[in-house]
């Protein structure tokens, strides 16, 4: 059988045609992605039903029916003008200083607002990959913030800041202290920890390699009550840590041994043609790392080390449970609170820290997958 | 392990070495002997005792929840234990069951090609893992179990269920003599789905017929226990909850404690299985499902054959410790008071005692074992879904 | 369910691959143009054509990887429309072998070409092994049977792609640049299966810069270029006198 075609030329090039209306533009996308088969529409149907019916409710409680002022628990009461009050926003912004600063006295919450705009500062310049000198971002960061927050949280009589004891502090403040120390110990704990647990000295690996896995390998509510609990037994007492350093402690170190982990990985992701490469040049072991393989490890598991923070920001709150007045604890106390007893009370508490802690970590986590994306991108090139 | 870097080492580096390997192990020694010289001084400056005598004391507190017997008046701090330890390994294993199924659920529909379903779960999953774990444990407590109708204006739920703030209330099954048979029965018709499994893979090898053995194992397990259980005269009757003046009578009692614990754990890993099964799916390139395709499999069996084994290789160990963390997170339970191993032992009776020492490195090397247990039966898990890169 | 392919496949009179007005877009961009192509059974059919000109993209709509707009595909007189069963039964007696071979990593070689046997074919277990081994000394790899893919060089794991897909006793074969990923020692022995293969009367369809191979083996050669078929013609002509302008650029730039 010969084909009537068997040997053809193309006399003329074939039309560029504009796709067919029902594959392309809104009618095409919808078709494709959500009807194109009885199942596919039965889900899309389903799923409709179920934005139908969550969303509008919770828009309602949010916005259009909540309430936004008020003096006390009246306002949030059903009314004839509201009878199913939505979120009580009048009592978030009641309360809402005592979110932020716990309390720290009135007249030096300016030396709050000031630390969180050094650390803000610092965050952003570490942040921005193309910030000018981030190495002195980082010196900044994780020596120069340290010490001018405890000056400036904690109090130096002598230069003019009057004391402000650690029972004072509470909410967003110490919310923020406790993520930004467990930040700054973590990383360069975790960095040692991991080298030590690739370290040739037997007694190194030993120690690194227990310490890391033990920890991960209770929870962190068991580690805060060491630190609370068992380390005022180990020291004598006039060295005794107050409560919220005891849960700095251990914060610092739980989080340290995550981070080992995760530099780790990526100092595993480094080639040996690295390392060869550097010994060649006559590298010592320190300059090596500083120079060569840890920039390397540290921008390839970036991301991973921001989610690592994600985890320790919302591990934040476990300090409740020692004790300590951070955000969720706040949040805790003033539900209680009977000038603002509603049925709503407690549910917008929560919604409102959910909120919080939402923005945080979904923005540090989108910022991890930027770094990601572009880290990926750099690397097809 | 292979990857461990092999430095060439000189003598002076040697020395070095072995100078800073003392220094640590002084530093620790010693860090470990100050601690104990100064726990011993406090500990009796405080009268506190040492050892692990207390464990035989009577405990004299009351658990609110105990799967095995336990009295306030003469249970021992050991019993008291046992019943944490129990109702953390209740709660942590109903979550990772139910977690699994959700997330695999989850994971799977944000692959969908269906627009809105995959939105749905993304968001989701984004929800859910952005907002603190203990947060959410405190709204379902607080601001949905606990802000339920109390006892007199109980919710009665179709079958003879209460709800109310003080939690669920559900009929208690009683089992007569009888019902041993369609126990029995349930038993034979597991083992015989089993065995007829094994037969049709047999026969499948022999004459190439397909396995199909739903309907068979629809019919043993359910249509068979279900004859026997109406033949034997419905040997099976429910002691039902009723509501009394202060409290509620007969049933079964599911505290609110339990139920918010057991749905934040639930619904805060599954968010991050999800992303794990979605990543081990995805890790299978597009090339795998086109072969089978293009080998004329159905779609069901290139999942079954093709990609979920090999998806399975790189879910199984990122899922071992999603398992592990909701174990770990299980012990959030005291912020509600759920009578877990930590409320109980690390929160009662350490408080009793005062035996702060001894008491926490029991609770820790409970979680050390049993993420040392999980670990183990999760790679021996692997094992059987191949995890060979051979 | 189907049985193996009766037998009777072989004899059936019609076109082994009948594309009529063949047209695809992917969103707006025109792939595939007004394609016709019509391929008598035992034919064997070469297609070259310049990067992104819309060669596998055809290929794949041969067993329905791709979908199209408009036009019709008919492959051993099976028309291949959105309906499932017609999908599967074209996919059973088509066989395909890809640029990046994607053999089963969790699988042996051996299983690897017994999958598709037991699963869709339904057989036996020891006949789908045997059958899998007459294939693999065909291809002659019968020692590999037992290791898993990744121990095997480039060349070897193409050879055992050809040989799952020939398991399936398929009446066309389709081949998408099968020689493009291996290193070139390794692309002799592929092509000498190919080879070999072509001198058993199944129609074949193969995506190839290898003009060697073309002169060789192909009855017709099919040049590709901006989703257009823009000629048609025997080997010998082809190469020697390519009627379109288009043409006698390509050539000129792989030939010399
Ligand atoms: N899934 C897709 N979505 C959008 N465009 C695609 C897709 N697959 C292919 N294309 C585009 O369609 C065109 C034809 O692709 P095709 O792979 O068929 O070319 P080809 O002739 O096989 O090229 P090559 O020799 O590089 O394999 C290319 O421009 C390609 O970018
Ligand atoms: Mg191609």
């Amino acid at each position: 059988m010969v084909a009537a075609d068997r040997i053809y030329l193309r006399e003329a090039p074939a039309k560029l045609l504009p796709a067919p209306v029902a594959s392309t533009g809104v009618v095409g996308w919808v078709r494709a992605n959500l009807f194109s088969s009885p199942g596919n529409i039965a889900l899309t149907i389903i799923c409709a039903a179920l934005i139908v019916w969550i969303v509008p409710p919770l828009l309602r409680f949010f916005f259009f029916d909540a309430v936004w002022s008020g003096a006390d628990r009246e306002a949030c009461l059903p009314s004839a003008q509201n009878p199913e009050p939505g979120a009580c926003w009048a009592f978030i912004r009641a309360w809402s200083s005592y979110f932020t600063y716990g309390f720290y006295p009135l007249g030096e919450r300016w030396r709050v607002d000031l630390f969180f705009f050094l650390l803000a500062f610092g965050i952003a310049w570490l942040a921005w990959l193309g910030a000018p000198r981030r190495d002195i971002g980082a010196i900044y960061f994780f020596i120069v913030l340290p010490i001018l927050s405890y000056v400036l949280l904690s109090g130096v009589p002598i230069i003019g800041l009057p004391d402000v004891p650690t029972s004072l502090w509470g909410g967003i403040l110490v919310t923020i202290v406790v993520a930004t120390v467990g930040i700054v110990a973590s990383l360069p704990l975790g960095i040692l920890l991991a080298l030590g647990r690739r370290s040739e000295m037997p007694a190194v690996r030993l120690f690194s390699v227990t310490f890391i896995e033990f920890v991960r390998g209770v929870p962190l509510i068991t580690v805060l009550f060491m630190a609370s609990v068992m380390l005022p037994l180990f020291v004598p007492d006039r060295l005794a840590p107050d409560k919220l350093v005891r849960a700095l402690i251990g914060v610092a170190l739980f989080a340290s041994a995550y981070m080992a982990e995760v530099v780790r990985g990526g100092l595993l992701s480094i080639p040996r043609g690295q390392y060869e490469a550097a010994q060649a040049l006559a590298l010592p072991y320190w300059r090596m790392m500083a120079l060569v393989i840890l920039p390397q490890a540290l921008r390839v598991t970036l991301p991973n080390i921001v989610n690592t923070f994600i985890g320790l920001f919302k591990d934040t709150t476990l300090v409740f449970i020692v004790g300590i007045f951070d955000f969720l604890r706040t949040i805790e106390a003033a539900r209680g609170d009977p000038h603002w007893a509603t049925p709503i009370t407690s549910v917008t508490g929560y919604a409102f820290a959910a909120v919080f802690y939402f923005v945080c970590c979904y923005g540090m986590s989108r910022y991890s997958r930027n770094v990601e994306a572009r880290l990926a991108r750099a690397h097809r090139r | 392990m292979s990857k461990m870097l092999q430095l060439p080492l000189r003598s002076r580096q040697q020395w070095a070495s072995i100078a800073l390997q003392a220094a640590l192990v002084v530093v620790i020694g010693g860090l470990a002997y100050g601690a104990f010289i100064n726990a011993a001084d406090n500990l009796a400056k405080a009268h506190i005792a040492s050892g692990f005598r207390f464990w035989d004391n009577t405990a004299g507190f009351d658990i609110s929840q105990t799967l095995i017997g336990y009295s306030p008046s003469t249970s021992t701090f050991g019993r008291a234990f046992w019943v944490g330890l129990l109702n953390t390994l209740l709660v942590a294993s109903l979550g990772i069951v139910l977690a699994t199924a959700l997330g695999f659920t989850i994971g799977i529909a944000r692959l969908s090609r269906n627009w809105l379903v995959a939105r749905l779960a993304g968001g989701y999953v984004e929800l859910i893992r952005n907002v603190p774990l203990l947060l959410q444990i405190l709204f379902w407590y607080n601001a949905v179990l606990k802000s339920l109708p109390d006892l007199h204006s109980s919710i009665s739920i179709s079958g003879g269920a209460f709800l109310n703030n003080r939690g669920l209330f559900l009929p208690r099954p009683e089992f007569a003599d009888k019902f041993d048979y369609v126990a029995a029965a349930l038993v034979f018709g597991i083992v015989a789905t089993l065995a007829v499994r094994i037969w049709a893979r047999r026969r499948q090898e022999r004459t190439g017929q397909p396995p199909r053995t739903l309907s068979f194992a629809f019919g043993l397990i359910v249509v068979l226990p279900l004859l026997v259980f109406f033949a034997a005269g419905a040997p099976l009757s429910f002691s039902f909850p009723e509501v009394g003046r202060f409290n509620i009578r007969g049933g079964t009692e599911i505290l609110p404690e339990f139920a918010a614990l057991l749905v934040a754990l639930t619904i805060y890993t599954a968010a991050f299985i999800a992303e794990v099964v979605r990543a081990g799916i995805l890790a299978v390139s597009q090339g795998q499902t086109e072969a089978a395709q293009a080998l004329g499999l159905r779609s069901g069996s290139t999942l079954r054959l093709v990609v979920v084994p090999q998806a399975m290789r790189v879910i199984v160990p990122p899922l071992t410790s999603q398992y592990l963390n909701l174990i770990k997170n299980s012990s959030l339970a005291v912020a509600i008071g759920y009578p877990d191993l930590v409320q109980v032992f690390a929160g009662s009776v350490l408080n009793i005692t005062g035996q702060a020492v001894e008491v926490i490195a029991i609770t820790m090397a409970v979680y050390l074992f049993l993420s040392l247990v999980t670990s183990l039966l999760m790679n021996l898990y692997g094992r059987t879904v191949g995890i060979v890169e051979r | 369910m189907t049985n193996p392919s009766s037998g009777t496949d072989g004899e059936k009179t019609g076109w082994a691959v009948e594309i009529s007005a063949l047209n695809k877009w992917y969103g707006d961009f025109h792939v595939l143009r007004d394609i016709n192509l019509t391929v008598a059974r035992g034919e064997r059919i070469v297609i070259c054509g310049p990067s992104g000109g819309g060669k596998s993209t055809m290929l794949r709509c041969i067993n329905r990887l791709e979908d199209w707009q408009r036009g019709r595909v008919v492959v051993d007189g099976k028309d291949l429309t959105d309906d499932p069963k017609q999908i599967l039964a074209v996919r059973r007696d088509v066989g395909m072998v890809f640029q990046q071979f994607n053999l089963f990593p969790h699988l042996t070689v051996l299983e690897n070409c017994t999958l598709a046997p037991i699963w869709v074919r339904h057989m036996p277990k020891k006949d789908a092994e045997e059958l899998a081994m007459r294939f693999l000394r065909r291809v002659r790899i019968p020692e590999q049977a037992q290791k898993y893919p990744v121990r095997l060089s480039g060349g070897q794991q193409q050879r055992v792609a050809i040989a799952r897909a020939l398991c399936m006793s398929p009446n066309i074969m389709l081949f998408d640049e099968p020689t493009s990923a291996l290193d070139p020692e390794m692309v002799k022995e592929v092509l000498d299966t190919m080879v070999e293969l072509a001198g058993d009367g199944i129609t074949m369809l193969v995506v190839t810069h290898e003009m060697g191979f073309a002169r060789q083996v192909a009855d017709r050669i099919i040049f590709m270029a901006e989703g257009q078929i823009v000629e048609i013609n025997e080997p010998k002509a082809f190469f020697e006198h390519p009627q379109h302008e288009r043409t006698r650029l390509f050539l000129q730039q792989i030939l010399h």
